[in-house]
Formats: C-alpha cells, structure tokens, sequence
C-alpha cells in the first residue's frame, strides 16, 4: 500500500512504542499534523514554545528511561528547538526530533522559514538527518532511534522537507537497522575488570564517584550492591544523585563545586578511585593540576570512550555498559578470596566521618526570614522525599541538589551540562506526562521561571498537577553571588526589578497560586499545595535575599579550596 | 609535546560527513593543517586524510571523537605504522629570459613536470611530501611565484598495511 511520508512517520512512532510528541504546529508539517490528526496512536501534546517541546520530551525521556518524541516547524521552530536539543546533548538524553523543512526543491533559495536546521543542529545532536527521499523515510527514523537510545545516548534529528511528507511510497518498517559505521561497545574488557577488581582490593583509601552515566545505563542495582558489598564511600555528581541512596550511611553526599566537604575531601584524598559514569567536569573537580595526586590510582568505567582520559588521565579504563561491566566486577570481588584491608578502611572511615562532623550543610534555622534550604527541606518532607524534582539553574539547583536526598535514579531532572533556565517547568510537564500520578514538582527561581512560564498554559490545556516551588529572592541569585565573591560587590543586572505578582499569574492561568512570606508558613502551604492533587499550584517563597550556596569551590580553583560559609570568606 | 600526525579515515561517501569532520575540528580547537577527500573504490566510502598537529594526548582525543560521528567507518593514524605520504601541487612561475632555463633545470632536479607553457610562464606539476614541495618553493624563489595550488597531503600505509573496512 502506498502512503505519505506523513502517514509513514506517524507510523514509524506508532511502531517505535511513542506515547507522546511534545509539538508546536508550522507550514512545513502540516501534512505532518494532518496525520496526527487521523490517527489515536500516538498523541501530541501542544506546548507554547518549541524549546519548551524539547524540554518537555526531555522530562520525559530523564523520568522514564524511553527516548522522547518533539516535533517542530522549519526556520524558527527549530531555532527555538536548538536551545532543548543543545541541553539533551550535553547530558545524554535520547531524544528523537522531528523537523519540517522547506520542500527539497526550495531548499537553498532563502525560502520563507528555511534554515539550515542539519548545519545548526550538528554540534548539539548526536547525529541528524535530512530525509530527500520519501522511501528511505522508515529506515531514517529507525535509525533514529536506534542511535538516540544505544551507546551513549543523546538527541538524534530527522529533518522532512515538506514534498517528502506529502509524496507516497510503500511503508514497511524495518525490525531493526545495522550501520556498519556505527557499532558502540558493550562488553568491557575482561582484563581490564580484572585488573580493576584487583585494584579496588588493593585500596586503602578508595572512593566510589558515580554519575549520570549510571542512571541513563540502568546500573544503579549493580551500582549500589558494589557500594554495599565493597563498604566503600560513594559520591554523586549533580547528574548521578539518586544513582545510589542519599539516605545511606555510606554516601557522603554531592561532590564538586558545591559538593560536601566530606565528599571533595576524600575525593582529592583517596588512593584508588571508580569513577563511574561520570566525566570529571570542571564543576566537579575544579581545577585538573590541583586535582592531580600522584600517587592516586584511578579507574574509570564508561560507554562513551572519549569521555575517559579527556580531563584526567586515568589508570584503568574500561569502555562498556556500566550494568554488565560492575556486574562482572561483582561476580569477580565474590569469588575473590582477598578482602580489602579492615583496619585501613576503618581508619578511612573515621577521617571521613571526621569531615562529615564539620556539617557543611548547616544554616541558620531560627531566621526570621525564609531560608531557601528550609523550602527544600520542607519539600523532601512533605513529599516523603518521594517525588519527581526539576529544576531551572542557579541557586535554587544547588540547594535542591543539596538538601532533597534522592534514594532512587530518575528522580532529579536537571540540566548539568548546559545549564539551561527554564528547563525545569517544561521538564516536569514531560515527566507528568510519563507518570500521571506521579508527585512532581519543579524547584525554581524567579528569573528562571520567567524564561518558559508561557508553559502554564499547557499545564492547564493538559491539568498537569506539577507543583511550582518558586525560591523568589528578587535576584539572580548565583549571578548574585559570584558577583559578591569575585566582583566586590558590584550587583551588575542582576536584580529581578519588576516582578509580577507571581500569585495573581498563576491564577490568570487558571491555576492555584500562594505567596509565602514566614518561615513558619512554609511547610504548611506546601503540605495545603500538594494536597491539591488535580490543580497546578505556583508557590512563591519570598526567601532571604543575601542567601549563599555553600560549600563553594570558586571557579579555577581546587576541591580542598572550599569556601565553607561566609564565616570564610 | 605537539607532533604533526596524519590521520586516515573511512567514511560514508554522504552529503555532509565532510562538514561533521570539519566541524568537529572548529568545535573542538583542534588544529588541521591539511585535510582531502574523495570517494574510494568502492563509491559508497570516502577516503579521508587528515594533517593535525597535537600532543599524544589531544591525538588520542581527536582520534577518539572522528570515531564518536555516526558516519565515520574507521580511523587509523598512519603515525603509528611505516607509511607513505604525498602531496601533489601545481605551481605558476614566471619564466622569463636567463630565469627560463634556470626553472626548467630545477624543476627536473625536483622531478616535476613542466604541464603547461606561454612564452613567460611555466605551469609545474610536482608530486612529493611536505616538505620536498617546500624546499621546491624555496629554490625557485618567491619573486619568481605567480600562484600555486597545493592538495595537502594524501597517506597510506607500506607493504601489508591495507585500510579498508
């Protein structure tokens, strides 16, 4: 049967299993749209911004572990996009974009909405297409999916000219694709594991650092039960937290430049370390010579090989999937007859319990001003630390990072990488979407907000009930800060002056809105906010204006440089 | 320490590879010093050589990200093996008077082809590496150069060492 590559793609998602695509409708997917139209498989959920579709796709992929679906126009539709697929890129969401293009005829003229979406899209995706034939349709969009979702995951863009989608063909959707120009390893080199296993045993100072890589590969079981049988310390980087308990005694919380002080410390002073799924940013290990030990003996286990040896170099690299390479090390520790030395590690242990008594997350709990880690603390309690949390960038990120202890992965959707405000709005949308009877709540401020807040008008087109905990300091509060500690003070643009009534907003929107102003407010109206279980609530937290996120390691500098409070500075 | 390498790629002959190897060099600050393509004997791969300067360090890394592209088949660095490198130009000199001769012989002793003649200029084809066309360039003289094209240079490996996929 002869259909359109309209009908074919709809199909193609159909088959891929694709509940929802997050889209904004244009001239050059209107055959597109028609589709979607006729069809019940699969069903679209119309944001009001195409960077908020991609968002929302990407909550959605973050909170589920299936690749997200948007679809945008050509020209500005992808424009808006790039700032989402960018964001997706950097942390390694697998995303599937689908794009109309200016038809093939058209393309290269300047014609109205063209862009050249494969030129601008290239460096943020992980791979893109431009689809000129209506019969290689099917296969591209298997492809597709089949890139965004192996390997390292990441967005992959199909791009349809217009005349494609409407020209017809015979439609079979192919079982499954090979490349030969695409093959990612899987299985780790097994003298590569041994050698790590023996290293590991060998350790009297070792130190677990576990990132986003363990919770986009599934390997948080085998992740934590190394953590468990082994007795060692575990860190998470901002992207891994929930990947191994927050809660446990043996995780010593968030590393890097808000890290604990417990965590930075054994990180810099462990003589073997795992790392994990995790990439030694600069946010996490400050500066790479002040981090250098010699001495310090690091293994690193990712699927991505140019991930290891980048920043740091390492001892023993394993490249494969994390669940089976710490599943083999599992295997090999049990049916090793050395143990690690008792002794070393309990003296280990009592440093690390020593720092941990420096208690770094402290603060002034009888202020009579809302303190913005109260807010989150409230949260966690409220929500029975249970819930979905988003969030924008900034301080708000840091401190719900900080204070929310996330025992289970996919739990905390943030954007690391890019770090990109107004991400956390249209991301607990995505993730809602996933889990509708989910608790899900978006941890923001109130500039980055602003930046998607066009996205309470999906929220009430879909009665999305995602809770909005504004942290309102009237600032830009990070920006506020570093211009504090490096700027003398000087506060350049980034006061917050007319603010909208955040309250009456949201009730223009149609949804509940509430201004916290005590302290003694702020668990109630959270607990009367989450009751509400069909309505969007916006909670605006008028927190202390002068708040700081501690401990800070300043940029260029090295993790045992920690600025602790302002009682440092 | 920065060395000059030569890097060998495999990768489907398709609209817009080339500017995903170009654009990954620009991204990622690396250096390209010289970078040809075309497609092979089999029409569905290109053959691509690429000339970088870089420590073993930023090598490994660009390595590792040619073989990150979806279409890149597969990335060898001839450094690491005996190989074989040229590089093909076509040099505009002017060749006037006692200067005629003088270029003709050059060219010869350099091995090069006089391609084409007015009675001012000579058109030379010269195949070799780096730098022998440099030393060529040199022996002519500055003064004497109207214009020169130059490929950048092509690779591959000696005797055994066959890449293919």
């Amino acid at each position: 049967m002869q259909l359109s590559g309209a009908d074919i793609t709809l199909r193609c998602l159909a088959e891929e299993g694709v509940e929802y695509i997050f889209g904004y409708p244009g001239g050059a997917v209107l055959y597109i749209y028609d589709e979607i139209f006729k069809q019940d498989k699969v069903k679209h959920i119309l944001v009001r911004h195409e960077q908020a579709a991609v968002h929302a796709a990407d909550g959605y992929a973050r909170s589920s572990g299936r690749p997200g679906v948007a679809l945008v126009t050509s020209g500005p539709g992808v424009t808006n996009a790039v700032t989402g697929i960018a964001t997706a890129y950097m942390d390694s969401i697998p995303l599937v974009i689908i794009s109309g293009q200016v038809p093939t005829r058209a393309i290269g003229l300047d014609a109205f909405q063209e862009v050249d979406t494969v030129g601008i899209t290239r460096p943020c995706v992980k791979h893109n297409f431009l689809v000129k034939d209506v019969a290689e349709l099917a296969t591209t969009i298997k492809k597709a999916f089949y890139v965004a979702t192996s390997g390292r995951p990441g967005p992959v863009l199909v791009d349809i000219p217009k005349d494609v989608s409407a020209q017809l063909t015979e439609y079979s959707y192919p079982k499954s694709v090979t490349m030969r120009s695409y093959n990612p390893v899987t299985k780790g080199h097994a003298g590569q594991i041994k050698k790590a296993v023996q290293m590991l045993l060998e350790a009297r100072r070792p130190m677990i650092y576990a990132g986003g890589g363990v919770v986009l590969g599934e390997a948080s079981p085998q992740l934590t039960e190394l953590v468990r049988l082994t007795g060692y310390p575990c860190t998470n980087t901002l992207m891994g937290l929930g990947c191994y308990p927050a809660t446990d005694r043996q995780f010593v919380g968030m590393l890097g430049m808000h890290g604990t002080y417990e965590a930075n410390l054994a990180m810099q002073g462990c003589d073997v370390l795992l790392a994990v799924g995790a990439r030694f940013d600069d946010r996490v290990i400050g500066n790479p010579e002040h981090f250098y030990q010699p001495g310090r003996r690091i293994i690193h286990i990712d699927i991505d090989p140019s991930s290891i040896s980048k920043r740091v170099k390492v001892d023993v690299p394993i490249v494969g999937n994390i669940a089976d390479v710490v599943d083999e090390m599992l295997r090999q520790l049990r049916a090793s007859e050395a143990r690690p030395d008792a002794a070393a590690l309990a003296a280990w242990w009592a440093q690390i319990e020593e720092w941990r008594k420096r208690d770094c997350l402290r603060y002034d709990r009888s202020s009579e001003l809302i303190k913005p880690q109260s807010v989150v603390e409230a949260l966690y309690r409220v929500t029975n630390g249970d819930a979905i949390i988003t969030s924008d960038v900034g301080q708000h990120q840091m401190w719900a990072a900080q204070y929310y202890k996330f025992d289970k992965p996919r739990r905390w959707l943030n954007s690391g990488g890019l770090g990109t405000m107004g991400f956390g709005l249209p991301a607990a949308m995505g993730a809602q979407f996933a889990f509708r009877d989910a608790t899900v709540a978006c941890v923001t401020g109130e500039a980055s907000i602003q930046m998607c807040i066009q996205e309470l008008s999906t929220c009430k087109q879909y009665h999305l009930p995602v809770k909005i905990v504004n942290l309102n300091n009237r600032y830009l509060g990070m920006v506020r800060q570093w211009q504090e500690l490096q700027h003398g003070n000087r506060y350049s643009e980034s006061y917050m002056e007319a603010l909208p009534d955040f309250v009456k907003l949201a009730e223009a929107y149609g949804h509940v809105g509430m201004r916290i102003e005590r302290p003694a407010d702020v668990e109630g109206a959270l607990r009367e906010a989450f009751a509400l279980k069909d309505r969007t609530v916006f909670l605006d937290f008028m927190t202390d204006q002068a708040e700081n996120v501690f401990p800070m390691v300043p940029g260029g500098k090295g993790l045992t440089e920690m600025i602790l409070g302002s009682e440092d500075l | 320490m920065s060395q000059r390498h030569i890097l060998s790629l495999l990768m489907e002959n398709e609209a817009g590879a080339l500017s995903r190897v170009a654009g990954l060099f620009s991204a990622r600050a690396y250096n390209i010093e010289s970078l040809t393509v075309a497609p092979t004997e089999d029409p569905t791969l290109s053959r691509m050589t690429i000339v970088t300067l870089g420590s073993d360090d930023v090598i490994e890394q660009i390595t590792k990200q040619l073989n990150k592209l979806i279409e890149v088949v597969k990335v060898f660095d001839l450094n690491e093996g005996r190989h074989i490198e040229r590089e093909l130009m076509l040099v505009k000199v002017r060749a006037e008077g006692k200067d005629r001769e003088e270029i003709k012989r050059t060219a010869d002793i350099f091995r090069g082809r006089v391609i084409d003649v007015t009675d001012r200029i000579y058109t030379i084809e010269l195949t070799g590496t780096r730098d022998k066309l440099d030393a060529f360039l040199e022996a002519i003289g500055n003064a004497q150069i109207l214009e020169t094209v130059r490929t950048g240079a092509s690779g591959i490996g000696r005797g055994e060492w066959i890449l293919r996929v």
